[in-house]
């Protein structure tokens, strides 16, 4: 019974930490450009001016 | 992650935003981030691929044609944005996106708790969870519940109701009781039913906000003729680019042929022909010379002129359409969406009902407490869980499938006044026609004569070399290679073609009524005369009839003059009335819409931006102005004027959709609402039938798909 008392809190905590994490990554603008972000990835980035 | 977004270091600089509707790849975003900022004056350049949109920040000297000429020379396309119409996007979304991850993460936490205590946890333990629920539950209705408490609030000031009155009293309600369980350790808390409904109705919110954007992003990635500016000369003689909002009467501006004018004026200097159409409808150009006046908007045929202005910025001609278009636009606002019309029955019989019951169990003696929990069981059920997301994701579904077809519908007001007109109002000049010259001759041309003229054509930015050159190739011609090619101002294009002198130019034979004409010389042969002539877009034809079928009556409400309309109405067999006025159009529709018609307008210029505004829906194609596609409701891609069907088809389907998902809500409500004032309703049962609800009517939207295939 005792266990629950130090699970729940954890079991909040982490969920909050997902919370703040995606507030962080709105806020970063990460979410600006879904299909731009996409399409970065394949964008070879071995310096400016290589094609 | 691969290619970190390059910031601009310094944020002094001033940055412009860019509508690049041309980019398509992973391959577009690196050449224009890296290539850009090698160009002299722009110090870092940021794409939005979803916006199709570049920022780019740049020394203050540089002038947006510099940019734009850098953004050319890699294979764009662009177009200034101004500032105004940047700012706003997606705010609105980012803030329920927010409201909403914090009621989903509140209603995870608080379902887990719940769930022990439906499994039976019983005692302390059952008042500890009830505790940290409501620990959870508090902060996040407060700050969740925002949207839905100012909206209600600002309804009930007025004397009037909407969806969030029920919603806001709902979840007061069932918050405070729950509050007062878990005080005085009661067997049943409703914050997890709290919490959910605020997450589903978020979710709809959020649906219907990000449609919004997502148009918006649209039909500003379309928008043209908006922060243009002219080239002025100053006293010293040299030029300057300005923007409009800079232009000051008395200033000479320089207008190259193929330039829209950015303010009214006086033509000093040259003399050209002016097409009129986007600001009166007019299909055939008119000459101006020196002295005569000439207007904002519209658009420099022939050869550069140089325009003192006489008016410029808000005191314009176009102001006036201006004006005229914000009072017509106030009777779109009175349109009250579906589900609030439906809330107007909605709200009262549901409160009533929670009252009822109320007060019967106090006359059966049942005393107040058990009561209350059992009205407000009644409250939770019925709290229009499915109907707040029943419209919105119809309508996203709806909007998805529009887009695929090339029609950018605003919002889904829009879409709910689309499937309801039943009458059609077309515009002439550039709505049932392509409002640009075509040429119609080009079979009088030999094999020989189309390849030089298409390599003629390519070199010049003049309208009808431009039509000459899309018709041409569209034929799949190939150009010949052309020598010493010089283009002459106002006169046309000339070059060396091997040994013999070939020349595209204007020619004063050939040209009547709205046609104009260019003549091609080949050597010494004698000149072909190409007459051009405004085509009619593609399946207009197959729209009209469509219409019909649809129970949509057509005509035409043109500008232009009665001879240039009633060829395309004779193909069309449509009635058509001619030589209207913006006021004269708006007069029609108010006529027909106080018959108890709901009038569908479709228009592209500048003098149909009222019409526009006026018309119960309204439509616009993609070449349209910037005014008209910021009146319409609807932008559509192409030259085809099928999407003009197409959307009112996929709107009455929506709305089909829409009717079932509230008969769904209401079939649930039917069998729900009976065991709620039995009192046989649990916090379990009511958690089960809401997101049970919700589920059917969003697998019922997702449907909608198939249907409009």
């Amino acid at each position: 019974m005792t266990g629950i008392l130090f699970l729940i809190p954890i079991a909040i905590g982490l969920g909050l930490l997902g919370l703040v994490g995606f507030f962080w990554s709105l806020k970063s603008g990460q979410f600006d450009d879904m299909d731009g972000a996409a399409l970065r990835i394949l964008i070879d980035d071995d310096g400016p001016g290589d094609d | 992650m691969n290619a970190p977004a390059p910031r601009a270091s310094l944020t002094a600089l001033p940055e412009t935003s860019f509508s690049v509707p041309g980019m398509r790849c992973a391959g577009c975003i690196s050449k224009l981030e890296t290539s850009l900022p090698m160009a002299s004056g722009i110090a870092a350049a940021r794409v939005n691929f979803t916006a199709k949109r570049v920022s780019i920040s740049h020394l203050p000297e540089t002038t947006i044609p510099e940019i734009q000429r850098a953004i050319a020379k890699l294979g764009f396309e662009s177009q200034p944005i101004a500032d105004n119409l940047v700012a706003p996007t997606g705010e609105d979304s980012r803030e329920l996106l927010k409201a909403m991850a914090v009621s989903g993460f509140a209603m995870m936490n608080i379902m887990l708790l719940s769930v022990s205590v439906w499994s039976g946890a019983e005692g302390g333990t059952r008042d500890l969870f009830h505790w940290i629920s409501a620990l959870i539950a508090l902060p996040t209705i407060a700050y969740s519940g925002r949207p839905f408490f100012r909206s209600a609030w600002a309804a009930l000031r007025h004397g009037r109701t909407n969806m969030d009155v029920p919603i806001s009293i709902g979840v007061t309600l069932a918050t405070a009781l729950s509050l007062f369980e878990t005080f005085t350790g009661g067997a049943h808390a409703y914050f997890d039913g709290a919490v959910m409904l605020l997450f589903f109705l978020l979710t709809g919110r959020w649906l219907d906000s990000v449609m919004r954007d997502r148009a918006r992003d649209g039909v500003t990635a379309l928008l043209k003729n908006r922060a243009a500016g002219a080239l002025v000369i100053t006293t010293d003689g040299s030029s300057e680019w300005l923007a409009s909002d800079k232009l000051k009467t008395d200033m000479v501006m320089l207008v190259a042929a193929g330039e829209r004018l950015a303010a009214d004026g006086e033509i000093v200097k040259g003399a050209s022909r002016f097409d009129l159409s986007l600001l009166t409808g007019e299909s055939a150009p008119a000459a101006m010379a020196i002295g005569d006046t000439v207007h904002a908007g519209t658009l420099n045929l022939d050869g550069p002129v140089e325009v003192r202005i006489t008016a410029a910025g808000a005191t314009t001609a176009l102001a006036d359409i201006a004006r005229l278009m914000e009072d017509a636009a106030q009777s779109k606002s009175r349109y009250v969406r579906v589900a609030d019309r439906a809330a107007r029955y909605y709200a009262p019989a549901v409160h009533t009902l929670a009252l009822s019951s109320f007060v019967g169990w106090m006359l059966m003696g049942a005393g107040w407490h058990q009561s209350l929990l059992i009205a407000v069981a009644v409250l939770i059920i019925t709290c229009p869980c499915a109907l707040g997301l029943a419209v919105p994701a119809a309508q996203i579904v709806a909007a998805g499938v529009l887009m695929k077809k090339g029609i950018l519908v605003k919002d889904g007001s829009a879409l709910e006044r689309l499937a309801e007109v039943d009458r059609a109002l077309f515009d002439k000049t550039g709505t049932l026609t392509m409002g640009q010259p075509e040429p119609v001759n080009l079979g009088e041309l030999s094999a020989e004569q189309k390849s030089v003229a298409l390599a003629l054509a390519r070199a010049s930015r003049h309208p009808l070399s431009q039509g000459l050159r899309r018709a041409l190739e569209r034929e799949g011609v190939k150009a010949v290679a052309l020598d010493h090619l010089e283009e002459i101002p106002g006169e046309g294009v000339k070059a060396l073609w091997g040994l013999q002198e070939v020349r595209l130019g204007r020619t004063d034979a050939g040209e009547a009524g709205a046609s104009l004409g260019v003549s091609l010389d080949v050597g010494d042969a004698s000149a072909t005369v190409l007459r051009f002539e405004d085509a009619m877009r593609p399946a207009a034809e197959a729209t009209i009839e469509q219409l019909a079928k649809l129970g949509i009556e057509s005509s035409i409400a043109s500008g232009d003059r009665a001879e240039a309309v009633a060829p395309v109405a004779r193909a069309l067999g449509l009635t058509a009335q001619t030589g209207m006025q913006p006021q004269d159009k708006l007069d029609t529709i108010a006529r027909l819409a106080s018959g108890g018609q709901k009038v569908l307008m479709i228009g592209d210029g500048l003098n149909d931006g009222p019409a526009l505004a006026a018309g119960y829906a309204s439509l616009a194609p993609a070449s349209a102005s910037d005014a008209g596609q910021n009146a319409a409701d609807a932008v559509f891609l192409g030259d085809s004027l099928a999407p003009v069907a197409q959307a009112v088809e996929v709107a009455r389907a929506t709305q089909r959709i829409v009717r079932q998902n509230f008969a769904l809500a209401i079939g649930y409500n039917v069998i729900a609402v009976p065991l709620a004032i039995m009192g046989l309703v649990t916090p379990l049962i009511a958690a089960l039938a809401m997101s049970g609800s919700s589920l059917i009517v969003v697998g019922n939207a997702i449907r909608l798909k198939a249907i409009t295939k």
